[in-house]
């Protein structure tokens, strides 16, 4: 076993999958949180078809460096998203669920018309699942998500209290002369990068997942929001970096593994938080 | 001058207003009580006084070197915040995020955190989290955090609702303290009987009018003399 990990260490680009993979849960899970309390849960589901969506026009257009299409489509969308709140005469979930299905519809739509290989569906498959996308990484590719990833994290500890004022307490915030439009949408910008980014690591259909579920695991167990910020980020490190571990060795696809992991952990800590009471 | 005028002041939602030709002015020190029934727009008039929404017509001013961000604000609980992890300590002290310079709280931020969270009694629930807590100690958590923001005007909304009576009798007393204090208070209410008690004038939103409450015990004790 320990061989064969090794082996596969020795090949770059599985550390650089390493290296990104455990990055991006990282960021994601951090996201997460705020996400899941601002009752956003699902706009990372929602997000990821539109970038799936992108994804499908800049392949079509054969683009070489596709981030340069999906990156501004997403963030545009996500603060569209944001922003419409709850203002307007579409709610926000339902203009969630339309754009998801609208972009999911038409992403699958244009790879059928304009097919770049020979095996459509294969690759329909592998953006959804993100079943080897993650093993074929460039290594400028790797740079680029490494260094987004330090990013977010960097902004996410800086503004920590600015962020948690915004997502405890909207109004308040608001009447003390915070300025939450900027943070909201600052939020926005974040989420499309990570789910942009976690696109290459679990596939679009499985990146909520990603965001959710290490942030419900630790709000399970956990009483104050630095604990479970930190506890949250921990959880999702660890599922990534297991869930990789079982990929290679028993030659499961990355994205669903991960996922599975991470989905065992929300169970194993839900039962403890009902057991601690 | 007077601490916040209104003047002319219609309140309302996309230039549509649900309250026009108001006129008040809170003096420094008052328990100015706005009462009227639900959906009157006592909550609109307060989110505009907040300046979480523009004026339809007309003006609020502030006066007496207040800034609008100096406003403590008790806000009615919202689903977001039942069940929110995250401790007492860490919301009181996100009521200092009007004053919080550079990224980090300072230590003097945290000492009044601490502070506040004494003054409301409320120190043996520091560390517990927030969605534990009955329903009178979360308001007495969004009472500190309130004046962590603010040393001069707090504006509450609906600060009883959904406490029971004995609860609601001591948060009244917990707020006529801090009047007692120095604070200026605003408050929200559709409990009349109660607030008569203790605010020094009361607004009513649907008669349009304020009611200085020492003039009215003044004229209904002339009244009994004849």
């Amino acid at each position: 076993m320990l061989e064969k990990l090794t082996l596969y260490m020795t090949f770059p680009y599985v550390r650089y999958a390493l290296i990104v993979g455990t990055l991006i849960a990282l960021c994601s899970s951090l996201l997460g949180v705020i996400l899941v309390l601002k009752r956003f849960s699902y706009i990372g589901d929602g997000l990821s078809h539109v970038a799936f969506g992108a994804l499908a026009i800049a392949t079509v257009l054969n683009f070489t460096n596709r981030m340069i299409i999906i990156l501004p489509i997403t963030i545009l969308t996500a603060i569209l998203i944001l922003k419409n709140g709850n203002n307007s005469k579409v709610k926000g979930d339902a203009v969630i669920a339309m754009l998801s299905v609208g972009a999911l519809a038409f992403g699958y739509l244009l790879m059928n018309l304009f097919p770049a290989s020979g095996n459509v569906s294969g690759d329909v498959c592998s953006t959804l699942f993100g079943s080897t996308s993650l093993l074929t990484l460039t290594s400028s590719e790797v740079w680029v998500s490494g260094i987004l990833s330090i990013l977010v994290v960097v902004a996410f500890i800086f503004l920590y209290n600015r962020i948690f004022a915004v997502t405890f307490d909207e109004d308040f915030a608001r009447a003390v002369g915070t300025k939450v439009s900027v943070y909201n949408l600052l939020i926005a910008t974040i989420t499309a990068v990570i789910i942009v980014l976690a696109m290459n690591l679990v596939g679009s259909l499985l990146i909520s997942a990603l965001i959710i579920f290490p942030a419900l695991s630790a709000m399970s167990i956990l009483k104050s929001f630095k604990a479970v910020t930190i506890f949250s980020a921990i959880i999702s490190v660890t599922c990534a970096l297991i869930g990789f571990l079982v990929s290679i060795l028993q030659g499961t696809p990355v994205g669903s593994t991960i996922v599975a992991v991470d989905a065992i952990m929300f169970i194993i800590c839900y039962i403890v938080g009902k057991i601690k009471g | 001058m007077a601490i916040l005028t209104a003047k002319n002041l219609a309140v309302g939602y996309e230039k549509q207003p649900v309250l026009k030709d108001i006129n008040f002015k809170i003096e420094s020190g008052d328990y100015f009580c706005i009462v009227g029934e639900n959906g009157s727009g006592k909550t609109t008039l307060m989110k505009t006084i907040l300046g979480l929404l523009p004026p339809v017509e007309g003006s609020i001013e502030v006066g007496q070197g207040l800034m609008k961000n100096q406003i403590g604000y008790l806000p009615q609980q919202s689903d977001v915040q039942r069940d929110f992890p995250a401790t007492v300590y860490e919301i009181v002290l996100s009521g200092c995020q009007n004053s919080l310079k550079g990224f980090f709280y300072s230590k003097a931020q945290k000492k009044m955190a601490l502070e506040n969270i004494e003054r409301m009694g409320i120190s043996h629930l520091k560390n517990k989290c927030y969605r534990q807590l009955s329903g009178g100690q979360q308001q007495r958590v969004l009472l500190a955090r309130a004046l962590c923001a603010t040393t001069k005007v707090l504006l509450l909304d609906e600060p009883v609702a959904g406490l029971d009576p004995n609860v609601t009798k001591e948060m009244y007393e917990l707020i006529g303290q801090l009047n007692s204090q120095g604070l200026t208070v605003i408050m929200i209410s559709h409990d009349l009987e109660n607030v008569k008690k203790y605010a020094t004038a009361i607004f009513d939103v649907n008669k349009l009018d304020v009611i200085k409450t020492s003039d009215e015990i003044q004229s209904s004790k002339e009244v009994g003399a004849c």
